[in-house]
C-alpha cells in the first residue's frame, strides 16, 4: 500500500495526565467514548423506568415492597401512585430521546468515527467537542435530580420557598408532562398538581443546556466533515455514515434552537410570571388566575405556540435519533454481504429528502390540536411524502444484500434487524399521517407503538450494530460473538412481541399515558394483550444484562482484534486498533476509491481498501450509481 | 444462521398479521355518519401497509437466505453499484402511491373540519377541567346563556361561569354527562378551564382537544341509540386516567323532553337514562 503524505493541519500533542487523556480529553475519540458511556447509564435507568411502568399496568394495585423501600411516598405500600406512574413516563421518554438517542449515535459514534473516516486527525474545534459532551453530561445531572426533589418531601420543600412554581416533593420521580412537556399544564407551577414544581423546573432547564450542548456538537461536525477531509477524500467517496452524521447535525443546528427558545419562554412563565403559553381567564385547583399570589395573573398567551415550537424540533428530532442508525446499517450491510452499497447516490439524495421534508411535517403531531384544519391538509400530505425517501432506501438496503455473500456477524445481525423494524415501525407513519384517520389513532397505543419501533428500538438496534462491528477497532478486542448473538435473537423478536400488540391496543383506541386501564370497559378485552406485553418486556429487558455484560467482559477479555478483523475498506480499517492519539499516526492517507469497493471482478482480495493505490476498480473514480 | 434468521422474520410477519386477521381485536362498532368513510379509509391503508410490511419482511428474509455465505473460497459477490431504471421505478411507485393514500386522508378530514356545523345542529357547549367534564345545554329558548371565567366557582358547583343575571341562561342546564340527539348533527364547543384536554368516544371515531383560551367547534351526527365511554386523550395531570364520562345518544322525543328540564330535573333525568342504557357489548 503506498500512501501519499501530507502534513494534518490539526495538531495537539497527546497529553500525558490521566485528567486530560480520560476525563477532560480533547481527543474526539475519548469523547465519543464518553458519549457512548454516558448513553449506557441512561438507558439502564430509561430501561428500569419502563420495566415499572409494565408492572404497574399489568398488576395494578399489587404491592411490591420493594418499590416501598425505595420510594417512600411515590409507592405507598409498595403500590404505585398515578402521578408516580405518570412522571415515569415523562422521564422514561425524555431520558430515551435526550440521552439516548441523541448521544450515543452522534456525539458517541459519530465523534468516534467521522474524522477517522474521512482522514483527519482530530475534529475542527476539540476544545469545543469537551464542552460540548461536558455540557451534555450536566443536563443529565440536572434531569437526575429531578428524581430526588421531588421524590423527597424534606429536599423538596427546601425549595418552596422560591415561590410557587419551586416546590417538589410530589412524591413522584419526577415532573408530569410527558416527554413533549405541553403547556399550560407544564407552565403552571405548583397549582397545576403533583409533579409540576421543582421537577418540571429542572426538567425545563435540564433540556435547555443538553440543547446548546447538542448546537455545540453540530458546529463541530459540520465544520470537520466540511473541511477537513483528506486529499482524495470527494463528498462522494465518503462512507454514508458520514453522510448521515453531517445531515443529521445539520438538522440540530437548525432545530435545537427553536427548542432552546420555546423552553426558555417555558422556564420564565414558570417562574417570572410571563404569559408566552398560558392564556387568560384560566381557573384551576379553584382559584382564578390574578386572584391569589398562588396563582398570578396570566394573559395573552397561546397553548398552541408551545406545540408549533416543540414539534419544529420534535420532529426532525426523531430524524437526529435515527439517521446514524441509517448509516451504520448501510455501513455494515456493505461490509457484510461484501458487496458495494447498492445506490450509493440514491441513498445521499434519500438522507438529504428526509432531512429537508422532516422541517416541514411537524403539524402531523397537531391535526387534533385546534390548529388550522388547511394546515392539517398540508402537513398530511407532506408527512406521506417523506416515506418516499423513507423506502427508497428501504429499497436499496434490500438490493445491497441482494447478489452478496453474506457473512452473519452479530453486528451484521443486528443491521438486519435494523432494517426489518424501520419497515414495521415506519409504515405506520402512512396510517397516523393521515388527518382523518388521526382522529381515532391520535394520542393511543398505535402511537407507542409506532414510535417505538421506528425511534426507539430500530434507533438501538443501529446502535447495537454499530458498537458490535466498531467495538474492536474501539478497544482492540471484540465483543463475545456468542453472547453477542443469544443477545441479538432475545431482543429481535422480544420488542417484536413488545410493540406489534400495541397497535391493536391502540386501534381498540387504548389512550397513552393512563396510569390505569381498569376504569373503562371498552378496554377490558385488552387484559391478555397488556400481559403479553409486560412479560414480553420483562425478558426483553432482562436480556440487555447480557449485553452490558459483554461490553464489560469484552474490554479486558475479549479476543484480540488486528487493525482490520471484518476485511472492511474505509479508512478506520487502515490504522491500528485503537487507534493513536492523531488517529493516523502522523500520516494523513490519500484516498483513491469510493467507500464500498467490494467483490472488484479482478482484484485481488474480494474488497478494495479505500488507500488502494495499485488496485484497478473498473468503474474509476468511486461515485459511480449511475453506472451498473 | 441466514435461514434461521429467515425463518424467524417470517415467522414474526405471519404472527403479527395474524394478531391483525384474527379479529378477535378491533375497532369498537362506530354509531357516526362519517365512520364507514373513515373506517374504509382505514381499512385501505392498513391493506397498503401490511401488503408494504409483509412484502419487505419477505424480501428481507429471502435476501438473507439465498444469499448466505457458504464458504465457497473465490465465490465473490455481484459487483454492481445499483441501478437508475430502479431507483426511479420505484421511487416514482412509491410516491404515487403513498401520496394518492394521503389525498385520499382528506376527505373525512375535509367534510367535518372544513365546514361549520349545518343549520339545525344540537348544540351543547363542553367545559373539562382537572379531572371532570362539564356539559352546559341551551335548554328551551336554545340560546346559551353568558359565561365569564370570574364567575366560575367550583365550590358552589357553578363549574362553567354562568352568568345567573343573564335572563338565557336561567333555563340552562350543566351536567357531568353528555346526551346527545340520535340522526341530528351535533355542534360540541369545546373549551377548557385548566390545561388541554381532549374528548375521545372511540365509537364515535372522533378525537379534539379542548385548549384553554380558545373555543373550538366541532360537529359529528351519532346513528346508533345508546351510552358510551367517553375518555380524556390528552395527559391533564394526576388523575387523567379516570377524567371519564358517558355520552348519551337519545331518540328525538327523549332529548327534547330533557331538553326543557330545569337544571335539578334534568340532572335526575340524566342519571336516570344513564341507569336505562347500557353499555355496548362491542
Ligand atoms: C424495553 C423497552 C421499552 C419498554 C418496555 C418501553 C415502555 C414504555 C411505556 C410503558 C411507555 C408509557 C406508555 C404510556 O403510558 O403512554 C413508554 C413511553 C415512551 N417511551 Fe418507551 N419503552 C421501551 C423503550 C424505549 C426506547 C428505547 C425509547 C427511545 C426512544 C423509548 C421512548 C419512549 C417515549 C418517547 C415515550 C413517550 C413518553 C411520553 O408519553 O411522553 N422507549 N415506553
Ligand atoms: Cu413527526
Ligand atoms: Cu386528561
Amino acid at each position: 500500500m503506498s500512501v501519499e503524505h501530507h502534513e494534518g493541519v490539526h495538531r495537539h500533542p497527546a497529553p500525558t495526565s490521566f485528567i486530560r487523556k480520560y476525563i477532560f480529553s480533547v481527543d474526539h475519540k475519548v469523547i465519543g467514548i464518553q458519549y457512548i458511556l454516558l448513553a449506557l447509564a441512561a438507558v439502564l435507568v430509561g430501561m428500569f423506568m419502563s420495566l415499572l411502568m409494565r408492572l404497574n399496568l399489568s398488576w395494578p394495585g399489587t404491592s411490591w415492597p420493594i418499590l416501598e423501600t425505595l420510594f417512600p411516598t411515590g409507592a405507598p405500600g409498595g403500590v404505585m401512585t398515578p402521578e408516580f406512574y405518570l412522571s415515569l413516563v415523562t422521564m422514561h421518554g425524555t431520558i430515551m430521546v435526550f440521552f439516548v438517542l441523541t448521544t450515543a449515535p452522534q456525539g458517541g459514534f459519530g465523534n468516534y468515527f467521522l474524522p477517522i473516516q474521512i482522514g483527519a486527525e482530530d475534529m475542527a474545534f476539540p476544545v469545543l467537542n469537551m464542552l460540548s459532551f461536558w455540557v451534555t453530561l450536566a443536563g443529565f445531572i440536572v434531569i437526575l435530580l429531578a428524581i430526588f426533589v421531588e421524590g423527597n418531601q424534606a429536599l423538596g420543600e427546601t425549595f418552596a420557598g422560591l415561590g410557587p412554581s419551586f416546590a417538589g416533593g410530589s412524591g413522584t420521580v419526577g415532573p408530569i408532562g410527558g416527554w413533549t412537556g405541553y403547556a399550560p399544564l407544564s407552565a403552571l407551577g405548583k397549582i397545576a398538581g403533583p409533579g409540576q414544581g421543582a421537577g418540571m423546573n429542572l426538567w425545563v432547564i435540564s433540556i435547555a443546556i443538553f440543547c446548546v450542548g447538542s448546537l455545540l456538537g453540530a458546529l463541530n461536525f459540520i465544520t470537520t466533515l466540511l473541511n477537513m477531509r483528506t486529499k482524495g477524500m470527494t463528498l462522494m467517496r465518503m462512507p454514508l455514515t458520514c453522510w448521515a452524521w453531517f445531515t443529521t447535525a445539520v438538522l440540530a443546528l437548525l432545530s435545537f434552537p427553536v427548542l432552546l427558545g420555546g423552553g426558555i419562554l417555558l422556564l420564565l412563565d414558570r417562574i417570572a410570571n410571563t404569559s408566552f403559553f398560558i392564556p387568560s381567564g384560566l381557573y384551576v385547583s379553584g382559584l382564578l388566575s390574578g386572584t391569589n399570589p398562588n396563582f398570578p395573573l396570566h394573559t395573552g398567551g397561546s397553548p398552541i405556540l408551545w406545540q408549533h415550537l416543540f414539534w419544529f424540533f420534535g420532529h426532525p428530532e426523531v430524524y437526529i435519533a435515527i439517521l446514524p442508525g441509517m448509516g451504520a446499517t448501510s455501513h455494515i450491510l456493505a461490509t457484510f454481504a461484501r458487496k458495494p452499497v447498492f445506490g450509493y447516490r440514491a441513498m445521499v439524495f434519500a438522507i438529504f429528502a428526509i432531512g429537508l421534508l422532516g422541517f416541514f411535517v411537524w403539524g402531523h403531531h397537531m391535526f387534533i390540536s385546534g390548529m388550522s384544519p388547511y394546515s392539517a391538509i398540508a402537513f398530511s400530505v407532506l408527512t406521506l411524502s417523506i416515506g418516499v425517501p423513507s423506502a427508497v432506501k428501504t429499497f436499496n438496503w434490500l438490493g445491497t444484500l441482494w447478489g452478496g455473500r453474506i457473512r452473519f456477524t452479530t453486528a451484521m445481525l443486528f443491521a438486519l434487524g435494523f432494517v426489518s423494524l424501520f419497515v414495521a415501525g415506519g409504515i405506520t407513519g402512512l396510517i397516523l399521517g393521515q388527518s382523518s384517520l388521526d382522529l381515532p389513532m391520535h394520542d393511543t397505543y398505535i402511537v407507542t407503538a409506532h414510535f417505538h419501533l421506528v425511534m426507539g428500538v430500530a434507533s438501538i438496534f443501529g446502535m447495537f450494530a454499530a458498537l458490535y462491528f466498531w467495538f474492536p477497532k474501539m478497544f482492540g478486542r471484540f465483543m463475545s460473538e456468542s453472547i453477542g448473538k443469544i443477545h441479538f435473537w432475545l431482543t429481535f423478536i422480544g420488542v417484536y412481541a413488545i410493540f406489534v400488540p400495541m397497535h391493536i391496543m391502540g386501534i381498540v383506541g387504548m389512550p397513552r399515558r393512563f396510569s390505569s386501564f381498569q376504569e373503562y370497559d371498552f378496554l377490558r378485552s385488552l387484559d391478555p394483550l397488556v400481559m403479553l406485553v409486560t412479560v414480553a418486556a420483562v425478558i426483553t429487558i432482562g436480556a440487555q444484562l447480557l449485553f452490558y455484560f459483554n461490553v464489560v467482559w469484552s474490554i479486558f477479555k475479549g479476543k484480540k482484534a488486528d487493525d482490520n478483523p471484518w476485511e472492511a475498506t474505509t479508512l478506520e480499517w487502515i490504522t491500528p486498533s485503537p487507534p493513536p492519539h492523531d488517529n493516523f499516526a502522523g500520516v494523513l492517507p490519500t484516498v483513491y476509491h469510493g467507500p464500498y469497493e467490494y467483490a472488484v471482478p479482478g482484484a485481488p482480495r474480494d474488497y478494495v481498501m479505500q488507500t488502494d493505490l495499485d488496485t484497478e476498480v473498473p468503474s474509476g473514480n468511486g461515485h459511480n450509481g449511475h453506472k451498473h | 444462521m441466514g435461514r434461521v434468521l429467515a425463518v424467524i422474520i417470517w415467522i414474526i410477519t405471519l404472527l403479527s398479521v395474524l394478531l391483525f386477521v384474527s379479529g378477535k381485536w378491533w375497532f369498537p362498532t362506530a354509531i357516526s355518519d362519517h365512520a364507514p368513510a373513515l373506517d374504509r379509509q382505514f381499512m385501505i391503508t392498513i391493506l397498503v401497509v401490511g401488503i408494504s410490511f409483509t412484502a419487505a419482511q419477505i424480501g428481507l428474509g429471502w435476501m438473507v437466505w439465498k444469499y448466505r455465505d457458504t464458504g465457497k473460497s473465490g465465490d465473490r459477490a455481484v459487483y454492481t453499484h445499483g441501478s437508475n431504471r430502479l431507483e426511479v421505478l420505484w421511487t416514482v411507485i412509491t410516491a404515487f402511491v403513498f401520496i394518492a393514500l394521503g389525498v385520499m386522508g382528506q376527505s373525512v378530514w375535509a367534510s367535518l373540519r372544513l365546514h361549520d356545523a349545518p343549520a339545525g345542529s344540537y348544540s351543547v357547549s363542553v367545559v373539562a377541567q382537572q379531572f371532570q367534564w362539564n356539559f352546559h345545554y341551551a335548554g328551551r329558548d336554545n340560546k346559551f346563556g353568558r359565561t365569564d371565567p370570574q364567575l366560575i366557582d367550583d365550590s358552589a358547583l357553578n363549574f362553567v361561569g354562568l352568568d345567573s343575571s343573564d335572563p338565557s341562561a336561567a333555563d340552562d342546564a350543566v351536567t357531568a354527562a353528555l346526551a346527545i340527539p340520535v340522526n341530528r348533527p351535533v355542534e360540541l364547543r369545546l373549551r377548557a378551564k385548566d390545561v388541554i384536554h381532549n374528548f375521545w368516544v372511540p365509537q364515535l371515531r372522533f378525537k379534539q382537544d379542548l385548549v384553554p383560551g380558545m373555543e373550538i367547534k366541532v360537529h359529528f351526527t351519532a346513528n346508533k341509540v345508546g351510552k358510551y365511554e367517553l375518555a380524556c386523550a390528552e395527559l391533564c395531570g394526576q388523575l387523567h386516567f379516570k377524567m371519564k364520562s358517558y355520552m348519551l345518544v337519545l331518540p328525538e322525543e327523549e332529548i327534547q323532553a330533557l331538553q326543557v328540564l330545569p337544571q335539578e330535573q334534568f340532572q335526575a333525568k340524566m342519571v336516570e337514562l344513564l341507569a336505562k342504557y347500557p353499555l355496548p357489548t362491542n
